[in-house]
């Protein structure tokens, strides 16, 4: 006979204990990264707060027109005799050069991410992933020097546009910046759909692309989605690449080689010469909630456009 | 003797890389013939399967060797590879529903070969899910999702869609794996339906099911052959080979 003692462990010695100390620290790392969550509503609220606690006061002053700030394009802040806040030709500026961005950026993005993940060999898609992955990295200020200098030339010479720092110019560079963007969560996206999809489409004689548009786009479509938003997010955002790319003229845009001006670059290029606490800083401000606004918009019908999708 | 048989296998050896999981086998398969296939764990049966249909080629390590020849056509000369896909119809070991709808899932490969009249899609569905086992539990919801079904539904719904092409070979890999006794039963049924009209080669870990429905079984090891023979002498007392006579009554090891 062995050592009974040997055979059951319950006869060796009490019951084994977790220590104290790792049942504390569990607790603790829960409130902390309970805090963390919470903190990301705390900031997104304070920011929002301390925003609209600079524009306030030229919001409830009695000179000031709401819907002429809103709607009107007539944009003279440092205008002597008539000032004038208008930021209806920034907001057209932002969404035309959005707009454009994305007309080139999904199209090609979302065909690089389905190349990436369904087309390429195994050594091609490393390389790929890695050069969009530097692409990504690339500094706006970089973006904005490139079109300042080297699109602005091409633009100039292939167009005969007067000048070449326009919505077009800021349309490429913002599509060339959305890109890696896209790529990315896209191809995420289609890594993620299983691989026994694939295998039975392919089992019931599919072909290549009729698995891609059949199978893979309808099952990835909510990912695919979010890389085209955060796409768009990138785009609106984006500001110093936009002001030194389109021409910063405050003008209703009538054709792709007009010059533009973003709500962005407007706040970034006047709010060094706008005097601390006069209307024209507090209009900026107010600017800023506007942008906030629309980004958030653009966020919330992207949440409720998947979530819809979702239910489908 | 008249005429190719359905399926001729020679010679066929399959590597994985520097690792070959099929040693060189041949077999061939009868018109309507039911062949079983039993065999335990790694011993290459999903592997002979994937061989026959080409979704071997999928696998990039993959190296195959010897011919696999269809109704007297080698598969690796075939210009047509998604319609030999076609022909030879493939069950999955756990079923997996297209994230599309019931309907979607069965008339997947129809459109894929390039039918789109409502109408002929409409019968060719209801058919398929009627032959599959699975109309009247579906038919009143065939806009849901076929991944929100049960899985032994789902298992018959994939069996309806390898039917929807209307394959001249069904084979079917582990199909009663992930369901329940009775709906087995209730698809065994369909296959001795279906085995009138079509050949059925069927990859099976139930012993006792291979000898219900199969005229001929072959028991595979470590990628080779060790018997082919009737059921009736498979699964009898007396099978040419020890080992399986072991592996059947459940001896093996």
């Amino acid at each position: 006979m062995t050592d009974p003692a040997l055979s059951n462990p319950r006869t060796v010695g009490p019951r084994p204990r977790r220590r104290a100390w790792a049942v504390i620290g569990e607790r603790a790392l829960e409130t902390v990264i309970r805090a963390s969550g919470v903190s990301a509503i705390l900031f997104v609220l304070a920011i929002f707060f301390f925003v609209f606690r600079e524009a306030a006061p030229v919001l409830f002053s009695d000179d000031f027109n709401f819907l002429e700030f809103l709607f009107s394009a007539q944009w003279y802040p440092t205008s002597d005799i008539n000032v004038r806040y208008g930021t209806w030709a920034l907001t057209v500026g932002s969404f035309s050069v959005t707009a454009l961005a994305m007309v080139l950026a999904v199209p090609f993005g979302l065909g690089a991410a389905i190349y990436i993940s369904e087309f390429s060999g195994p050594r091609q898609r490393e390389t790929l992933k890695i050069t969009i992955e530097l692409l990504a990295a690339i500094p706006s200020v970089v973006w904005g020097f490139i079109g300042l200098t080297v699109m602005s030339r091409i633009i100039v010479a292939l167009t005969g546009a007067p000048v070449g720092v326009n919505l077009l110019n800021g349309g490429l560079i913002l599509a060339l910046m959305s890109v890696p963007i896209i790529v990315s969560i896209g191809e995420d996206a289609l890594k993620a759909v299983p691989d026994s999809y694939r295998e039975a489409a392919q089992a019931l004689g599919a072909t290549r692309w009729q698995i891609v548009f059949r199978v893979l786009l309808p099952a990835a479509k909510n990912g695919l989605l979010a890389a085209v938003l955060l796409g768009v997010g990138r785009a609106v955002g984006e500001t110093m690449a936009v002001l030194m790319a389109t021409g910063h003229a405050v003008h209703l845009p009538h054709s792709l080689v007009d010059s533009v001006r973003t709500l962005t670059a407007n706040i970034a290029a006047e709010l060094g010469e706008a005097p601390v606490g006069s209307s024209h800083y507090q209009v900026l401000f107010l600017t800023g909630v506007l942008l906030f606004c629309i980004t958030f918009a653009v966020n919330l019908t992207a949440d409720l456009v998947i979530r819809g999708v979702r239910r489908k | 003797m008249s005429g190719p048989k359905a399926i001729e296998v020679q010679d066929l050896r399959l590597a994985y890389g520097a690792r070959e999981v099929l040693h060189g086998i041949s077999f061939d398969v009868g018109h309507n013939e039911v062949l079983a296939i039993i065999g335990p764990a790694q011993s290459g049966k999903t592997s002979l399967l994937r061989c026959l249909n080409r979704t071997i080629d999928f696998v990039g390590s993959a190296t195959v060797s010897g011919t696999v020849r269809f109704e007297g056509e080698d598969v690796h000369k075939v210009k047509d590879v998604f319609g030999l896909r076609r022909r030879i119809g493939m069950v999955a070991p756990l079923p997996v529903g297209l994230p599309m709808s019931i309907y979607d899932n069965v008339a997947f490969a129809p459109r894929c070969a390039g039918v789109h009249r409502r109408g002929d899609l409409d019968t060719l569905v209801e058919t398929c899910l009627r032959q599959a086992a699975l109309w009247d539990e579906v038919k009143d919801r065939l806009d849901s999702l076929g991944t929100a079904l049960s899985g032994g539904q789902q298992q018959r719904l994939t069996i309806a869609r390898a039917l929807s092409h209307q394959p001249d070979v069904l084979c079917l890999d582990e199909f009663s794996i992930a369901i329940d006794p009775v709906t087995t039963m209730r698809i065994e049924d369909v296959l001795k339906e279906l085995s009138r009209e079509i050949t059925i080669i069927l990859v099976t870990n139930l012993v006792q099911q291979a000898r219900r429905l199969a005229s001929r079984t072959m028991f595979l090891w470590n990628g080779e052959i060790v018997e082919l023979d009737t059921s009736d002498v498979i699964f009898s007392n007396r099978p040419n080979d020890r080992r399986t006579y072991d592996y059947v009554h459940g001896i093996f090891g």
